[in-house]
């Protein structure tokens, strides 16, 4: 990829390219919450004297950002930094076109400050390539306490209570689960039904080495049936539905429960729900103790000036300084990615999020999310989504399902 | 600006032109005749005409014709999140063959584009005959068929999910209005969510096929139809044998920019059903988009673009070469 | 002309006929309309208490000043892409049809065919190597790249209409001004153009609404500072996580609307004049 833009500065009549010291951050950060953390962001990259030009595609948990992100490192006007997580930093990074971040990481000692499996998803061979913003965990399942009370149902740990408590609340004329019906948080539900029955070396044998055996397994069948099991216990309205509108049904006590990572938190916060009261959060059935982790991050692409390198280095060094670590997680629900941070003012479940992150970092009980993009690239990650959701959607079998998800896996590779 | 001073003329000029028979004094035949005439200066205005299209041409061949050569070129590499240039051979057709979810989104284009040309059309004639019947509030009808397409489909598309989502939509509605039986849950259902896929896209389009053939209708001479009628034929057989047979170039543009909308169509289902439930409402356009840039495999969706854009051209290049061939067309 | 047309006569039955269809259908096409309306202009607790007809308790404009405030900046944006493509554009388009009809040539009628096949190709195919060649040319992420772009990937339906309403001019206008010593572009300002003006009412309208409502040009060949509305308009609506405020979703809408809708109003009477006038005969 060595070429850079020709500069026809005829054709420049009505251009604004990156000017000197400008940084053009590309992220999808645009609801309430996450644009306020993006404020925080832009002041302190302009206390350092930088401006910053805010890039924000919304749409389809940044889909449409990484479409433009393509065409523009292909036009060879990348921006200078842009939010990419998981297995997509190692593919950007073999393309050439990432900032290498040594300097900046050995400054701030980030060896040191991070957990990990952390360092290892922002290395390539070796190199800080990514600076990581925080840690979410998907494995949550949000309750509305009044819901199961009414219904007398007691909040399940396993995925037989599950379906006791499923049909007292049923019967109590309650949904017991808020469900949206798109293929990303079915095969949100669907990893930590693996992650539970399974536990977490199936999890990493199916999902992170995409292990045949392990995908067409009887472990995998029965994750299925019990995905269809949760199924009869949603609404039909659920096709279609944003995550956060299903959220709202819990909030409303419209619904009993729903099955998602932790930045749901941010709705209730907005609600003015109080935790332990309002709302309950609990790990899915059957995964308490382990994490399934997504972890949002930034990665810089090369730039040419010397004004614009230093910038970047500048907006790593923010990134990972506790301050912007701290803002950002407590507005998205997250926790933050660096090691040994004061969590005061992080509620009970930050801090119970906190703690198993740890623990499990110690009893390797960490997995990473593949419906969030972590464990796989993204063409198995969309695989994986497409057996997933398709199954949901139709009357096929558990057996199947599991034979389609092997042969679409390898076929994606 | 008196815009009707034009409009009168063409209604005049229009008579012996749309003759399809007048083929004897050919403007090309007679270009060559006067050129000959005039020596140097002629042959200036014999270049001037194919140096003014010159551009255009040369714009669609870099930029339509030199961009489907790449992507072709693409469609037999194994190219993943950026080009890469290694020819692979016919790898990603074969996985294309063997995408389940690529027959899906083939089988619901045809069923989707055959059904959205359809309606559009049925629809789009039958408003414009009944428009044509001397309507008081017709400007404001117009205006109502048209304003469809003036609106962007990110947000058109949240309308029409609330009002096709059962518990929320028009089954709500009929619910509280005390019709309780009503059931419309074809936004959920897989087997009948492209249905509503069509429903919106007609809402869209339909408008400007009124405006088209409502302009056709009026641009047809009277003298036929007067004609005709002292013969003593009736209003249906004036319709069906006269007015709607003569307005054949009416359907050809049409069906151009109708089969054109149906194809390119990604905005439609991307904000109305996100190609779900599943993957039951998928068009190539948003396959395409979704391997090529959301999974990061570029050849594959190289490779469904060249395999949709020859379906298109199989049934839009015989259609364009009789329509500008067999007829005096122009 | 409507006169002599064979309309249905004055009968009652007859005239129910007519308007008891054309009403209901009315109603298909308006309903959103008035979905988007009543919610533009209802608090979030009233949206979510009601059908979606159920009329406004109290009338809020506040959705509307929110959705100025997220995106009025992004209006200049717009009409800075819109008004030059429309204008471009449109004149090649004029050019084209008049040099393919009045002025043709061995292979004029090949080369038409191959501007409209150009209409098939899907926009996403074309992503990456524009953005490739406006890097090279220089015009990644600037207006005038994306003006390129418009242009380009509107001439072939400019150059269909105007080709199709200068086949209904006499060629015998043409011959005539040549008899007299007129050149090429001398016919075509004083003849041609004079004639001209519901063809270009229909391209303008035309290429106006496809452009103004373009979202997948606009989100890639732009960048931060030259993004038009449309992606303004995405950012507000596709937000997927927050609260999701549809009046305000519903107010964006129709304001990143209101400018077609305007053309649409004003000029729809001479849009379907235009077409009447020849755009759509052969």
């Amino acid at each position: 990829m060595g070429f850079r833009i020709g500069f026809l500065s005829c054709l420049l009549w009505l251009s604004s390219p990156v000017t000197a010291g400008e940084v053009e951050v590309l992220h999808w950060w645009t609801s309430g919450g996450e644009s306020k953390s993006v404020e925080v962001l832009k002041q302190l990259m302009e206390e350092q004297g930088h401006t910053w030009k805010d890039f924000s595609v919304a749409g389809g948990g940044g889909e449409s950002a990484m479409t433009v992100l393509k065409s523009r490192v292909f036009s060879g006007n990348p921006p200078v930094a842009a939010q990419i997580k998981g297995p997509s930093i190692q593919e950007w990074a073999e393309e050439g076109v990432l900032t290498n971040l040594d300097t900046v990481a050995a400054r701030g000692q980030w060896d040191t400050l991070l957990p990990t499996v952390i360092k290892q998803a922002m290395k390539h061979e070796g190199h800080y390539v990514g600076v990581p913003v925080n840690v979410h965990r998907v494995n949550w399942m949000w309750v509305n306490p009044k819901v199961f009370e009414k219904a007398g149902a007691k909040i399940p740990t396993t995925w037989d209570e599950f379906t006791v408590a499923a049909e007292q609340i049923k019967k109590a004329g309650y949904i017991p689960v808020a469900h949206g019906g798109k293929p990303w948080q079915e095969a949100t539900i669907f990893e930590s039904i693996v992650l539970g029955i399974g536990g977490a070396d199936f999890y990493r044998k199916a999902f992170v080495d995409l292990d045949r055996k392990a995908l067409t397994s009887d472990t995998m069948n029965r994750a299925f049936a019990i995905l269809k099991t949760i199924k009869q216990y949603t609404d039909k309205d659920a096709p279609g539905r944003d995550w956060n509108l299903a959220t709202s049904m819990v909030i409303n006590g419209k619904a009993a429960m729903q099955f998602m990572g932790d930045w749901a938190k941010a709705e209730f916060a907005n609600a003015g729900k109080v935790p332990g009261e309002d709302y309950v959060c609990v790990p899915v059935p059957e995964t308490s103790g382990a994490f399934i982790y997504n972890v949002d991050s930034f990665v810089m692409f090369q730039q040419t000036r010397k004004e614009v390198q230093a910038a970047q280095n500048d907006l790593a060094k923010i990134i990972m300084e506790p301050r912007f670590q701290e803002v950002f997680s407590l507005n998205k629900g997250s926790i933050p990615a660096r090691l040994n941070m004061d969590m005061a003012a992080f509620d009970r479940y930050g801090v119970a999020s906190m703690n198993d992150f740890l623990a499990g970092s110690k009893e390797n009980t960490l997995v990473p999310s593949l419906a969030h993009g972590m464990s796989a690239s993204a063409s198995v990650r969309g695989a994986v989504c497409d057996v997933v959701t398709n199954f949901y959607n139709s009357d096929m079998q558990a057996g199947e399902a599991s034979k389609r998800l092997a042969m679409e896996v390898m076929a994606a590779q | 600006m008196s815009k009707s001073e034009p409009l009168k003329i063409d209604a005049v000029i229009d008579l012996p032109d749309n003759n399809p028979k007048d083929t004897a004094n050919h403007p090309a035949t007679q270009a060559r005749t006067e050129v000959a005439k005039r020596g140097r200066r002629g042959t200036l205005e014999l270049w001037l005409p194919k140096l003014v299209v010159a551009p255009s041409f040369l714009l669609s061949l870099v930029f339509v014709y030199g961009f489907i050569l790449w992507t072709g070129y693409l469609s037999f590499t194994k190219s993943r999140l950026l080009p890469k240039y290694d020819w692979a051979g016919f790898i990603q057709y074969q996985k294309l063959w063997a995408s389940e979810r690529w027959w899906v989104a083939c089988q619901n284009l045809l069923l989707f584009g055959g059904l959205f040309i359809l309606i559009c059309l049925a629809l789009g004639v039958l408003i414009a005959v009944l428009l044509d019947q001397r309507i008081r509030i017709e400007g404001t009808l117009r205006t109502i068929y048209l304003y469809p397409m003036a609106l962007s489909f990110i947000v058109t598309g949240t309308a029409w999910k609330w009002m096709l989502t059962p518990g929320l939509g028009l089954e709500k509605l009929m619910h509280e209005w005390g019709w309780t039986g009503f059931t419309f849950d074809w936004l959920v259902n897989p087997d009948m969510a492209i249905y509503t896929i069509v429903i919106a896209g007609v809402w869209q389009s339909t408008g400007f096929v009124v405006a088209l053939f409502l302009a056709g209708l009026r641009g047809i001479d009277d003298a036929i139809i007067k004609a005709a009628r002292v013969d003593g034929a009736g209003t249906w057989r004036i319709y069906t044998r006269i007015i709607i047979p003569s307005l054949r170039p009416v359907f050809f543009s049409t069906f151009m920019i109708l089969g054109h909308i149906a194809v390119k169509s990604f905005d439609l289902v991307m904000a109305l059903t996100g190609g779900g439930p599943g993957y039951s409402t998928d068009l190539p356009a948003t396959f395409m988009y979704t391997y090529a840039f959301t999974r990061g495999q570029i050849g594959l969706g190289s490779a469904s673009a060249m395999v949709m854009l020859g379906g298109v051209l199989g049934i839009v290049l015989p259609y364009l070469y009789s329509e500008l061939r067999g007829k005096n067309h122009g | 002309m409507v006169e002599s047309m064979p309309g249905v006569k004055q009968r009652p039955l007859m005239r129910a006929v007519v308007y008891v269809p054309l009403i209901l259908t009315a109603i298909y096409f308006l309903l959103p309309l008035i979905v988007m309306l009543l919610t533009s202009v209802k608090t979030m607790d009233e949206i979510r208490a009601g059908n979606l007809l159920s009329l406004p308790a109290t009338l809020t404009f506040e959705p509307w000043a929110k959705a100025w405030d997220k995106m009025g900046g992004t209006f200049t944006n717009s009409f800075m892409i819109v008004v030059p493509a429309v204008a471009i554009s449109t004149a090649v388009g004029a050019f084209n049809g008049f040099v393919l009809t009045k002025w043709r040539f061995r292979g004029s009628e090949l080369l038409f065919g191959m501007l409209l096949v150009g209409c098939f190709i899907p926009f996403q195919v074309i992503l990456l190597p524009m953005a490739r060649t406006l890097g090279l040319l220089g015009l990644a992420g600037t207006t005038g790249g994306l003006i390129l772009v418009h242009v380009i990937y509107g001439l072939a339906f400019t150059t269909l209409f105007f080709r199709n309403f200068y086949v209904a001019v006499p060629d015998e206008l043409v011959k005539a001004a040549r008899i007299d010593g007129a050149g090429f572009f001398t016919i075509f300002w004083r003849i041609i153009l004079p004639l001209s003006g519901p063809i270009i009412v229909v391209s303008v309208i035309w290429q106006f609404t496809q452009i103004w409502n373009d979202f997948l040009f606009g989100v890639v060949y732009s960048s931060g500072e030259t993004q038009p509305i449309t992606v303004a308009l995405n950012n507000l609506v596709n937000t997927s996580t927050g609260v999701k405020e549809y009046n305000v979703d519903m107010a964006a809408a129709l304001l990143a609307a209101l400018p077609t809708l305007v053309v649409y109003i004003l000029a729809g009477k001479h849009f379907v004049a235009g077409l009447t006038a020849g755009a759509v005969k052969g």
